[in-house]
Parts: C-alpha cells; structure tokens; sequence
C-alpha cells in the first residue's frame, strides 16, 4: 500500500502542515522519508485540508433503480466531491425496510471501495407509513443502521412517528424525517407563492414543512429520543429550530446546497431540472437557511443527491421527478454561500461536512480529524479558481448547476488512505458500474 | 411572435394588431365563400392532450378557413396511455411535416416546453395549459368586449379605463389569468370576485383589485361581467361548504343581473353551469356576449394563426 507524503497542507485552513498517510491511517509526517520509492509526496501549497467528506442524505438508487445510479457510480461522484463516507436513502426498489437489503447495499460500497456506504433503513415498511419496517433487525445487521427515513414521503401519522421515535431510543438510532404535510401539499410542484399562482403551478406551502417540524420538534422532546430533520428549507423552519435547541431538544437539522444557492426563480422556465422536494425556496429563505448554518440552528449539509434518468425530466413539469444531483458540487456551493459570504471558517466546514454528518450518523473515525492511527480519510481542496459546474461521474445528468460557475475544486480524496481522486480524476479502482 | 404561450409579454400595440388583424378577417362573413388562401400549404396540428372539443373545433375551423391542412391528435385512446411522453408525441407528428402546433395540455407550461427546449421547429400555440394560460381566450374576450363597446370604430383601441369584474375559481383558471395580463395590457381595470379559497395565493401582487363580496364587487356598476366555470368538485366541501352556497354568494342570478345598468356585457368562456354561475336569465339576454365569443374566436385564432407563420423562424 503506498505511502503519502502530503506537504505544506492548510488544515482545514487554520495552519500550514504536513500530513502523513500510511497502512491506512494518518501517521506523523516526520516518519515518512520523500526519497523512499514507496512514499508518493504530494505538493499541497494552497490547498485546504479537510477531513473526509461525509454525507447524510444521497439516493445511490441500488437496488432497483440501477439506470439512475448505481452505489458504484454514486460512490464514484462521491469520491469527486470529496466524500469518504455516504448515506444511501432508504426508497430503493425494494423499500430498505429490512435487513437484507440494507446489508446488500453495504456490501455494494463495500465492493465499489470508493466510501464507507451507510445505508438508511426505511421507518415504515414500503415506505407507506403504515407499519413500522425491520427496524431492530437492520440495526443489528452487518450495516449496523442507525439512521431511519421515510425521506420521499413523510411520516405523517404522528402515532407512528411517535412509536418510531420510541423504537430507535433504544439504540441511540435517529429517525431522520422529511417534514412534508401529505395533505398541505397534495400534487404540489414549487414553492407556494406569487410565482406559483402566476406559473399555474400547485404550491407547496411552507407552512407544510414548518408543522411537521413542530410536531416532530414536540415529540421528541416528549419521548426523549433524536430526530433530525431533512433537508430544511424555509426561514420558518430555521426560527422553529432555533426555539427548539434553545430548549435543549435532542434535534438536529440539515440544509441541502441548492437550497443554500438557488431560488424559486429558476422554475419560471418550467424546466424540471430545478423541480426538487422540498422545493427551491424565495431568496429570503435562502439567507436565513444560511444564517441557521452559520449560527448551529442547523448542524449539517446534507447533499440530497438524486439521480434521475433524462426522460424523468425530459417532460412537462408536473410530470418529471422531484431532485437534483449534488455530490460532485457540495463544497463548491458551500464556498460561494456560506465561505466567500464570511459565514463560516473551513473549521466550519470540516464541522458541518464531515464530524457532525459522522456523529449524527453514528460512523465512527471521524470524530477527531487527522488523529495519528485513525483512518485517513481526507479530502485537497483548492479553494481557487472557478469553473462551470459540470458533473461527470453520476449516471445522471439532472445537474441544476450547469450553467453556472462555482469556485473551487476537489484535487485529491482519500478513503481508508487509498487515493480516490488524484488532480481532480477518480481513481479507477476496477469495479463495475 | 414567433409562439403564442400566454398574454404575459405580449405588449399593447401587439396586442392591438392581433385583435384589429382578427378584425379584418371577420370581414369575411360578408362574402359567398368564406376561406382566404393565406395558409395555403401550410399544415396546422391540433395537438390536444386534454380533450376539448370547442377550443379543437374553433382552432380546426380558424385554420380551414385561412387554408391551411388541419391534422388533429387528442389525448384519449391514443399512444399517451401507452407511455409516450410529451417530447416524443409532438416530434412524431412534427416529424409527418407541421408549421404550426396548436397545444393543449393538462400540464402547466407544457405548451412552453415544446417551444422552449430545442425539440421542435414548429411555431407552438398554446390553446390552454393546466391552470396557467389560455391566451386565445384572453384574445377573444379582448376582441368581443372591443366590438361591443367601440363597434366599427374598434380598430386600433384598446380597452382604457373598461372596469371588468371576474368571478368563480380564479386560483384554478387559466382564463382568469390571461385575462389578467391581457386587460391590463390594455388599459382595462380588473376586479377579481371569489371566495378566499378560489383566490390565488400571492393575487395581491397582481394588477387587480379583489374582493370576497359579489354583490359589492357589483355595486360599483362594473361595464363587463365575466362568470368562470367552477367546477362541481370545488363546491362540494373542498373549497365551498355546498353548490348552494356558492350559487347564492357567486351566481349571476336574475336579481343580480337585474341590478346591474343595461349596457353592462355578461361574458362567460363557456361551457356553462346554467343555473349554477349563471342564470338563464343572465345567459340568454342581449347583454349577453357567449355566442359572440365562440364567433370571436375564430377570427381571434385565424389572427394568431396567421401571425405566428408570418414570423416563424424557419420561413
């Protein structure tokens, strides 16, 4: 296994070091020698050292969906983006609703190589919200799930949220909910608001998200178990969280980057490319989604990657599928909203892209970012430059970015201490898409 | 105006010369054979994915009389309940040699897709999508209300200072919508009339004035009056408590009618509910202008046929 030597690195911004990486785990730099054929040395002047990127919310669309993406090939844009650890949602056909196919799922990114592949099991069976799934049993499976969603559909029934919030308790699971009143939002296509009205499109309400997170708020707190909540994306929402945690409720909350960047206005075209549930929000909501970042009422980023064949969009609007791809972009977006507006430090980042992603998840080895002996998980980030966002490595095209330019770029990506991005190309390392 | 997607954007004078060109040709009922060469060659397809028989009729007879070969494909019974999506449906027909494409979809901006996304060269006409557009409507009525109150000497007005009310389900009504845009386009002043559950959300960014009350919408002795259709569903608990209700509180009854000063027009874009948003009484009278809008709608779509082809890219 080769050994690098990573010089003149800026820890996650903060300091000029040199990092090493050996047999798997990040080793003092000094006990690499540059001149040993075994050591690659890599020049990493101007380049932001970050710990490996973990990602709580992608549709890897295996098994079922395999014409969309595969975990290979979604591990593979991961990787681009300099993630080292994904959780793959649950709506796969079939459901994740038991251990067998949260178990081959995790064998799958075991097989691929390209990031720990953590798979989210559903809350309740087929995703119908009706009974809860083989919650206990995925838990114990080799995958050892610990995150539970419904995330597509709501868990609407607040009995059985409240059984599922019981449920999970007991071992420290999390249910992670994507807060969308069923009925509030019935055939709903965009944001609910003056552009809505005017396109004939149907709203979906903020207010659809916001009392499920208020519910949801309320029943953790009454039963003493974690929630976290799904890609937020209103101004109500983050103020809603912001009491919450003021009270010490066990709740943690994610924002996706195009809800960090983009608006409703992009959907005036009727271009499905830009339809995403929850929908683009109003350039308010934006900013204070990106307050709630900065200022811990929200504690993650979470992708929302979802891969979608061409003629999923190829369509008219209300027809085409909900949701964008995201890994390959994640970190570009977050420097233009949330670094190059001053909101956060690459600490920040490291914090929200990788240690708090890791601990709400439960994945272990990130807790303490370039500790000699744990496992090299690293991603180079050259924060200069920008370029347009194109995105080659998904098996989809459904990129909501494509026209735009987004600064910065992933130069190398390290899983277990394998490199797998080396000057911005994934590394092959022989699977089969 | 290379498409016809909506009244949004198109400016006064545009406006103006479509209804004054729509005038010319309404000047051939006045001949022994009704039909102008003018599209001569040129093959018109009705592409209706949502069934409508009147709008397909008034546009299959707009495009016979200016000439042009009509081909038609509706929606029931056809390869869409097989799986064939939108794109693949106009290509195909476009692909058996179209200028112009006249759409109806159920879909809002599907019309806008078609003309938008690189998959056609046809001119697009959009003759009604989902709950956004329907701008030959909005031209129709533009026309009738125009004919009816300046007459003769209609062409080249607009409709300044006209105070039109519209009442139903103005949250679901592409009619409505075009209307909007278009009226003010022309000077018009619009009230919009329906209870809080049919108003569209963000209307108070409208251009309009809006009001709950129909009878004190009526008070101010409005010059048009145009019922919408409201369909049976709305009235029955999902957005009005009962159709009796909204009849009473919506319905242009033959009190209401009777109040109202006799130049004032009743319109209603048909079909209509008799009985339910409009009386007979109201219906059949001669301030009632339904017939003359089916008639307008000929000439109004003849206009927009011919304009769309005089400025389609490809020629």
């Amino acid at each position: 296994m080769t050994s690098y030597l990573i010089e003149n690195a800026s820890v996650v911004g903060e300091k000029v070091a040199d990092l090493g990486i050996s047999g798997g785990v990040f080793v003092d730099a000094k006990s690499l020698n540059r001149d040993d054929r075994d050591v690659t040395v890599i020049d990493a002047t101007g380049l932001v050292a970050l710990p490996g990127l973990v990602d709580l919310h992608t549709h890897l669309r295996q098994p079922g969906m395999d014409h969309a993406e595969t975990v290979l090939s979604g591990s593979r844009a991961a990787a681009a983006g300099g993630f080292t650890c994904v959780h793959a949602m649950a709506n796969t056909a079939p459901v994740a609703d038991s251990v067998g196919i949260t178990d081959l799922v995790h064998r799958l990114g075991r097989e691929a190589g390209y990031a720990d592949v953590r798979p989210i099991g559903a809350v309740t069976k087929g995703l119908e919200g009706a009974e809860l799934a083989g919650i206990g049993g995925m838990a114990n499976g080799e995958a050892q799930v610990r995150v539970f969603s419904d995330d597509g559909h709501c868990v609407s029934d607040s009995l059985v949220m409240r059984r599922a919030l019981e449920y999970v308790s007991t071992f420290d699971g999390v249910i992670a909910q994507h807060a969308q009143d069923p009925r509030l939002t019935e055939g709903a296509q965009i944001n609910e608001g003056a552009l809505s009205s005017s396109l004939g499109l149907a709203g979906w309400p903020a207010v659809a998200e916001e009392a499920i997170i208020a519910r949801d708020i309320l029943l953790a707190e009454y039963t003493g178990a974690r929630l976290h909540i799904c890609h937020l994306s209103t101004k109500g929402s983050v103020d809603i969280v912001r009491q919450a945690k003021a009270r010490g409720a066990k709740v943690t909350a994610e924002a996706t980057p195009h809800h960090l960047l983009l608006t409703e206005e992009l959907t005036s075209g009727y271009d499905p490319i830009f339809k995403v549930n929850p929908p683009l929000r109003t350039n308010e909501d934006v900013l204070a989604v990106r307050e709630g970042v900065a200022d811990g009422t929200i504690d993650i980023v979470a992708t929302d990657h979802a891969p979608h064949p061409s003629e999923a969009k190829d369509c008219a609007f209300d027809e085409a599928a909900f949701g964008m791809l995201g890994l390959e972009v994640a970190i570009n977006v977050v420097q233009k909203a949330l670094v190059e507006t001053g909101l956060l430090s690459w600490t920040d980042v490291a914090r929200v892209l990788s240690t708090t992603p890791a601990a709400i998840g439960g994945v272990e080895g990130y807790a303490t970012p370039f500790a000699l002996g744990a496992p090299a998980h690293l991603a180079l980030h050259d924060p200069s430059g920008e370029k347009l966002a194109t995105m080659k490595y998904s098996k989809s095209h459904n990129n909501p970015y494509r026209e735009l330019t987004l600064p910065g770029s992933i130069k190398y990506t390290f899983y277990r201490g394998v490199a797998t991005v080396i000057e911005s190309e994934v590394v092959d390392l022989g699977g089969h898409a | 105006m290379r498409h016809l997607l909506d009244t949004d954007g198109l400016g006064r004078d545009q406006a103006i010369a479509l209804l004054d060109t729509a005038a010319e040709f309404s000047g051939i009922q006045e001949r022994k054979v009704q039909k102008l060469p003018t599209l001569r060659g040129v093959t018109v397809a009705n592409l209706f994915f949502e069934d409508s028989t009147r709008t397909r009729l008034s546009f299959e007879s707009a495009a016979k009389k200016l000439s042009a070969d009509v081909i038609t494909f509706t929606g029931q019974g056809s390869s869409l309940s097989k799986g064939e999506s939108l794109k693949d449906t106009a290509q195909t027909i476009e692909a058996m040699g179209t200028q112009i494409m006249v759409v109806r979809h159920s879909s809002s901006g599907a019309a806008w897709r078609l003309a938008h996304s690189g998959w056609l060269n046809s001119s697009v006409v959009n003759a009604g999508d989902g709950t956004h557009a329907h701008p030959t409507q909005a031209l129709l009525d533009a026309y009738t209300m125009r004919s009816r109150l300046h007459g003769a000497a209609a062409t080249g007005k607009d409709l300044d200072g006209v105070r039109v009310v519209i009442v139903g389900d103005i949250a679901h009504s592409r009619v409505a919508r075009s209307n909007v845009h278009l009226l003010n386009t022309l000077g018009a002043e619009v009230t919009l009339v329906a209870p809080k559950t049919l108003m569209p959300t963000g209307v108070d960014k409208w251009s309009v004035t809006t009001q709950n009350n129909f009878d004190e919408a009526l008070a101010g002795s409005p010059d048009v009056v145009m019922m919408l259709r409201v369909q049976h569903e709305r009235m029955k608990g999902s957005h009005f408590p009962s159709p009796r209700e909204y009849v009473s509180r919506y319905g242009l009854s033959a009190e209401r009618f009777q109040s109202l000063k006799e130049s004032t027009l009743v319109m209603h874009p048909g079909p209509m509910n008799r009985g339910v948003e409009i009386s007979s009484v109201a219906a059949d009278s001669p301030q009632s202008t339904i017939l003359e809008q089916v008639t307008n709608g000929v000439w109004v779509r003849m206009a927009v046929l011919y304009s769309v082809y005089q400025q389609g890219d490809a020629r």
